[in-house]
């Protein structure tokens, strides 16, 4: 971890028609740290994600990745600071009409000057690490649910960012396939020791593979730390999220007031 | 607020909401210009994709285009026969129908064939893109959707829809020949000496000039419909049917236009 956080929130507001999604939300994010955003349904945490890579416009506050303000950024500098990121979606989001082999060269048929070669080789490393070697040609209708999530993975790295976004990587996987997928973002981090930040409900994936875990509750965090930290938080909604109990009616109304209290 | 004035409103609603949708063409047509003269490696590559969607939505269409054109061509002839019998110019058959399609029913045909098949699909593509998230991985990979999908789209309708034109041109003469041979005491040789007498370059040329705007139409209708579809698969759906309906809309629209401006700079229809 260096010196300048490598994404920073500040007061970040953003909002649909009149209907507030993120509170004011304040996030550093440092160089080579894996950061899961942790939240329920609803919490905001995919905005959050969407705004941190520019596919939302806050309302008010900043998102600044490395140093560039994302709200006032113009579309060069968001092309340049797009080309640092890499974003794996939640149902992979391939190009339908390309095959595996071209999703993943993409990137680099626009971006660089490689000879289709050179990129050829890339593809397949990069498809070996994350475990589809050999289906650079199949389409991607034809893969299942966690190898569309891989071939996305290997999408996301095609460019070698600086910073990787996982939108729920193990959501809607079986407990084998959603393991290997931990295991592929464990590899990744220990290989490149990239920026990461990982965003999911799924509690034991988000212990497993955190250095730091937001949780996120109604558009608000409401607790930031090493995961280890976070395990024994006695803050209610992060106990009642991490031992899995059901929202109570009265439990609904103190949370609303602190709502109104801390979060406006 | 009393009747008239409600009219009123609705009128104004109406006509604004028309004039910012032929904006949201306008600027699309206008970005994918950009785009198209953007850097050399960027033209490069949408080159290779508005081949690829010259051969899917230009090639693809000739066989049913030549079918229909063929047709129209025959009717046509029936038609002007029922009439032209009555006064005893059967010879004029194959000019009536050299002049109607290539001046109108070659390049609309042409243009509806191209609706169905190439405005929907580019509608629904889009639509499927927006809904996948596919628009959204686009952008993160700093890839712009105008320039990756609908420049090449433009390109590649402005280059075809004039070569389908002609070709529905031919087919529908030699629909009109087939009834001129059968049914008129025409020979081959001389249907087509007819039609050749009959035709001026004008004819032909305003048929090709409005086909290039109606590509260019066809291809903004429907990937602004693309562009603008809500959540959900059901929205596909409605996307492209709403593309096929403004196409067809705005085609006539223009080509009534064109035609107008036609008239009034050459004086004769």
């Amino acid at each position: 971890m260096t010196d300048a956080p490598a994404i920073s929130a500040r007061a970040l507001r953003v909002q649909f028609g009149e209907r507030e999604v993120l509170h004011g939300v304040d996030l550093d994010i440092y160089r080579g740290e894996t950061v899961v955003i942790l939240g329920g349904s609803g919490s905001g945490k995919s905005t959050l994600l969407r705004t941190m890579v520019g596919l939302e416009k806050p309302h008010s506050g900043e998102v600044r990745i490395g140093g560039v303000d994302l709200a006032t950024a113009s579309e060069r500098e968001m092309d340049s600071v797009r080309r640092r990121i890499g974003l794996a979606f939640q149902g992979g989001a391939l190009i339908g009409s390309l095959t595996v082999g071209e999703n993943i060269s993409l990137p680099l048929l626009e971006h660089t000057g490689l000879n289709p070669s050179t990129i050829d080789v890339m593809v397949r490393i990069k498809l070996e690490q994350v475990g589809l070697s050999g289906f650079e040609h199949y389409m991607p209708s034809q893969l299942s649910g966690g190898m569309k999530k891989r071939a996305a993975f290997a999408r996301a790295l095609s460019m070698d960012p600086e910073i990787l976004f996982f939108d729920e990587p193990s959501a809607g996987l079986d407990p084998i396939m959603a393991a290997g997928i931990d295991n592929l973002i464990l590899n990744l981090k220990e290989a490149y020791s990239m920026t990461m930040v990982v965003v999911t409900h799924e509690l034991a994936s988000a212990f497993l593979i955190a250095d730091r875990i937001v949780v996120l509750d109604r558009g608000s965090i409401v607790a930031v730390g090493p995961a280890k930290e976070l395990r024994e938080s006695t803050h209610p909604r992060v106990r009642q999220f991490l031992d899995r109990v059901p929202d109570s009616d009265s439990d609904d109304e103190v949370d609303h007031l602190r709502l109104f209290t801390e979060g406006a | 607020m009393n009747p008239a004035m409600r009219y009123l409103v609705i009128v104004g609603d109406a006509s604004e909401a028309a004039f910012v949708y032929t904006g949201g063409l306008a600027q699309l047509f206008y970005r994918s210009v950009l785009a198209l003269f953007a850097s050399p490696l960027k033209r490069g590559r949408s080159l290779e994709r508005a081949i690829h969607q010259a051969k899917l939505g230009g090639v693809g269409a000739v066989p049913i285009i030549s079918l229909i054109a063929f047709f129209i061509g025959v009717i046509l002839a029936l038609q002007g026969a029922y009439e032209l019998r009555t006064l005893g110019a059967m010879q004029l058959v194959a000019s009536l129908v050299a002049i109607s399609v290539t001046r109108e029913l070659g390049p609309l045909i042409t243009a509806i064939v191209v609706i169905g098949r190439s405005g929907s699909a580019f509608a629904a593509e889009i639509a499927t893109m927006r809904v996948t998230e596919e628009l959204d991985a686009l952008e993160t990979m700093a890839l712009n959707p105008v320039t990756f999908l609908v420049a090449p789209k433009f390109l590649a309708m402005a280059l075809m829809l004039p070569c389908l034109v002609i070709w529905a041109d031919l087919m529908g003469v030699l629909g009109g020949s087939f009834f001129g041979v059968l049914g008129a005491n025409f020979t081959f040789a001389s249907y087509m000496t007819a039609t050749r007498d009959a035709l001026v370059l004008r004819d032909v040329m305003t048929g090709l000039v409005k086909s290039i705007v109606f590509g260019l139409v066809i291809t903004a209708v429907g990937c602004q419909e693309g562009f603008s579809t809500g959540p959900g698969a059901e929205e596909v759906g409605k996307s492209t049917t709403r593309a096929v309906v403004i196409s067809i809309f705005v085609v006539v629209v223009v080509d009534l236009v064109f035609t107008a401006l036609f008239y009034a700079t050459q004086g004769a229809a």
